[in-house]
């Protein structure tokens, strides 16, 4: 009996050379997969995971096992089933800070693809696709090779190891759009159209890909899944002490001594993160603030480092969990230029469906370069405040919005001194600071 | 419905055999032929280097879509262009990790040393310059992506070493440096510092490496 692993997704990861399936089988891959189609109904494994208290690690955290029960079931023969029912990965990872699904692809590929089959023979799903950010071009060719030694050892395809299962699963890559990695806008680029988000209801578990039940799940979500079945709900609770269950993969970037990723306990301190694994900011240089979760969440502050980092703890000291990636804040970097990075890129990136996304966003970058530059004035401050409120939740189409009002609006309220200064002072304190 | 153009003749005469075949492959894993589409621009732009408006009518006129249709998609997306490019397409990562980690001198060496700006081609149509949104490296950051590899820990000095060696037809392997077999990777951590513990304006992140690795 192997030890149950305390880093389960990335015990098994090589970035310089990831497994074969061979090798991946012989590490006890493949076994979670095999309980399930072997030894388990559908509902038990629905039961399992949901037993498990996994939490979406795609931004959001909603419950994966709440997820998927939404999914019709049809007994077989039912006139009324759909002819086909779809899984899509989403491995979009666009969000800028945000680096960690990528170590599962080019790591481990086959976690992923043993996850997905665990996953599409749950909900039912007979067709399934990785839906692959276009700059991944290492994970594209290792994905595509572990998912042709799947299918050559018949965990693809028709009648999955002697089951009357099956599965097939498609790479696509896409070609560069942040929008895309919203789960409706995804099943629109999917189907080859503009990839606009949809509007909600219907969710995609009712109607999605091409109008059937769809399953939209985070590559770091689904990789979860062959240990939760070969170890058990418990086990993955007990990996955490915290109220959110499992492992999550944190991450550090910004100047930092040693930015990368590690694979912690759900509920790792921002401090443990930054600084016993991320070895805390670069020398002559301060902590000023960070973004705990990727670009769309809110700014929190050194005063905040003994929070951990869980869905709960995070949303109260007044921010998102996210992606769970760290973006660091030196005290010679400035904070207005920081946000209207940010903000650029959210304006670039907005699909320019919705007015108050598709002008707030280059709106707030001209008033943003505006203080910058030392151009602004006070007006300007009230003007970005009313920029946030236009696009908050419920006033836009989808959430790319309200993500980009977070750093902005936290960012107005801790750094209110700098941008007063850069006003009063006509020019950017920071500058020569690099 | 099957458009008609008058502009292009039949798609056969105007594709080459493997760029249908491909596109064909494509469109036979998805359950319609429009689903194809940005696949399709994709298998096209690898072969000719561009989607020109005459790929643009044939690839429409292959998937039975109208080529406004594959036009809306094909705009949409930042790695299709819809301009001639350069022999290289530089994309330099401008998102909040390489931001703070200096990315802005590095476009600027850049830029000095191709003489040109943002959406620009150089004059031997070696180089085209554009920025992209995070590119995913940045615990390597500043980033930048050439072709199907990322460029990381980029300074000024490095990434116009890089592109002298790319112009000049030299393979850039040799930046090959962390990612090779494990035995290689542990003696090239001993020989390099893997935490940047001091900060150095000419030299803010260490040194370059090469997330592509052959694979074979
Ligand atoms: C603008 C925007 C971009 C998103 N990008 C991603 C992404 O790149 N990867 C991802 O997994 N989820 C992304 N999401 C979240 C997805 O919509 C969705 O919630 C997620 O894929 C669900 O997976 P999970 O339940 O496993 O977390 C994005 C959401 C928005 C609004
Ligand atoms: S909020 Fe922005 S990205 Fe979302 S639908 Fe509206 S315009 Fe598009
Ligand atoms: S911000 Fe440049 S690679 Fe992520």
């Amino acid at each position: 009996m192997i030890k149950a692993p305390d880093k389960p997704l990335t015990s098994l990861v090589n970035l310089e050379q990831p497994l074969s399936i061979e090798g991946y089988i012989e590490a006890g891959g493949y076994q979670g997969a095999e309980k399930a189609l072997h030894h388990l109904s559908r509902a038990e494994v629905l039961t399992l995971v949901e037993d498990s208290t996994l939490k979406g690690r795609g931004g959001a955290g909603f419950p994966t096992g709440m997820k998927w029960k939404c999914v019709p079931m049809y007994e077989p023969g039912d006139v009324n089933a759909p002819e086909c029912k779809y899984l899509v990965c989403n491995a979009d990872e666009m969000e800028p800070g945000t680096f960690k699904d990528r170590v599962l692809l080019e790591g481990v590929p086959h976690q992923l693809i043993e996850a997905m089959i665990i996953a599409a023979y749950t909900i039912g799903a007979e067709k399934a696709y990785i839906f692959l950010r276009g700059e991944y071009h290492l994970a594209a060719r290792r994905l595509q090779q572990a998912i042709d030694e799947a299918y050559r050892s018949n965990w693809l395809g028709e009648n999955i190891q002697g089951t009357d299962i099956h599965l097939d699963l498609y790479l696509h890559s896409s070609a560069g759009r942040y929008i895309c990695g919203e789960e409706t806008a995804l099943i629109n680029a999917l189907e080859g159209k503009r990839a606009n988000p949809r509007a909600k209801p219907p969710f995609p578990q009712f109607s999605g890909l091409f109008g059937k039940p769809t399953v939209v799940n985070n590559v770091e979500t689904l990789s979860n899944l062959p240990h939760i079945l070969k170890h058990g709900a418990d086990w993955f609770k007990g990996l955490s002490p915290d109220s959110d269950a499992g492992t999550k993969i944190y991450a550090a970037c910004g100047r930092v001594k040693t930015p990368g990723t590690w694979e912690l306990p759900m509920g790792a301190t921002i401090r443990e993160v930054l600084y016993d694994h991320g070895g805390g900011m670069l020398d002559g240089l301060k902590l000023k603030g960070l973004l705990p979760g990727g670009a769309s969440t809110d700014f929190l502050l050194p005063e905040h480092l003994d929070t951990p980092m869980d869905f709960a703890s995070i949303a109260k000291a007044g921010s998102r969990l996210g992606t769970g990636g760290l973006i660091v804040l030196d005290d010679h970097n400035c904070p207005v230029s920081m946000v209207l990075n940010l903000l650029q890129f959210f304006a670039q990136e907005s699909c320019g469906w919705c007015t108050p996304c598709r002008d707030g966003t280059p709106w707030a970058v001209e008033v943003l370069s505006r203080i910058e530059q030392g151009q602004g004035s006070l007006d300007d401050l009230d003007t970005l405040a009313k920029l946030c409120d236009f696009m908050w939740l419920g006033k836009t189409h989808c959430a790319l919005a309200p993500g980009a009002v977070e750093p902005l609006k936290s960012a107005l309220k801790y750094f209110h001194d700098d941008f007063e200064q850069h006003i009063e002072q006509g020019c950017c304190p920071y500058q020569g600071g690099h | 419905m099957q458009i008609i153009n008058t502009i292009t003749p039949d798609y056969r005469s105007y594709l080459s055999k493997e760029e249908m075949a491909a596109i064909e492959h494509e469109a036979s894993i998805m359950e319609t032929r429009e689903a194809a589409g940005i696949e399709a621009l994709k298998v096209v732009q690898k072969h000719r280097g561009w989607i020109s408006d005459d790929s643009l009518y044939a690839i429409a006129q292959m998937l039975n879509m109208s080529a406004a249709e594959l036009e809306g998609v094909a705009t949409f997306y930042n790695l299709i262009y819809r301009q001639k490019v350069g022999r290289y397409v530089i994309h330099i990562c401008n998102s909040i990790s390489c931001h703070l980690s200096g990315y802005q001198q590095v476009l600027q060496a850049i830029k000095a040393h191709l003489g040109i700006d943002y959406g620009q081609t150089t004059a031997d149509g070696m180089f085209t310059l554009l920025s992209n949104a995070c590119l995913g490296g940045c615990d390597k950051a500043p980033v930048m992506m050439i072709g199907e590899r990322h460029y990381e820990y980029l300074t000024p000095e490095k990434a116009v070493e890089i592109l002298e060696k790319i112009a000049a037809g030299a393979s850039t392997e040799n930046y090959l440096s962390s990612f090779l077999n494990e035995g290689d990777a542990a003696a090239d951590r001993e020989n390099k510092p893997r935490s940047r513990d001091y900060l150095d304006d000419d030299d803010v992140a260490g040194e370059i490496s090469e997330m592509e690795l052959s694979d074979d």
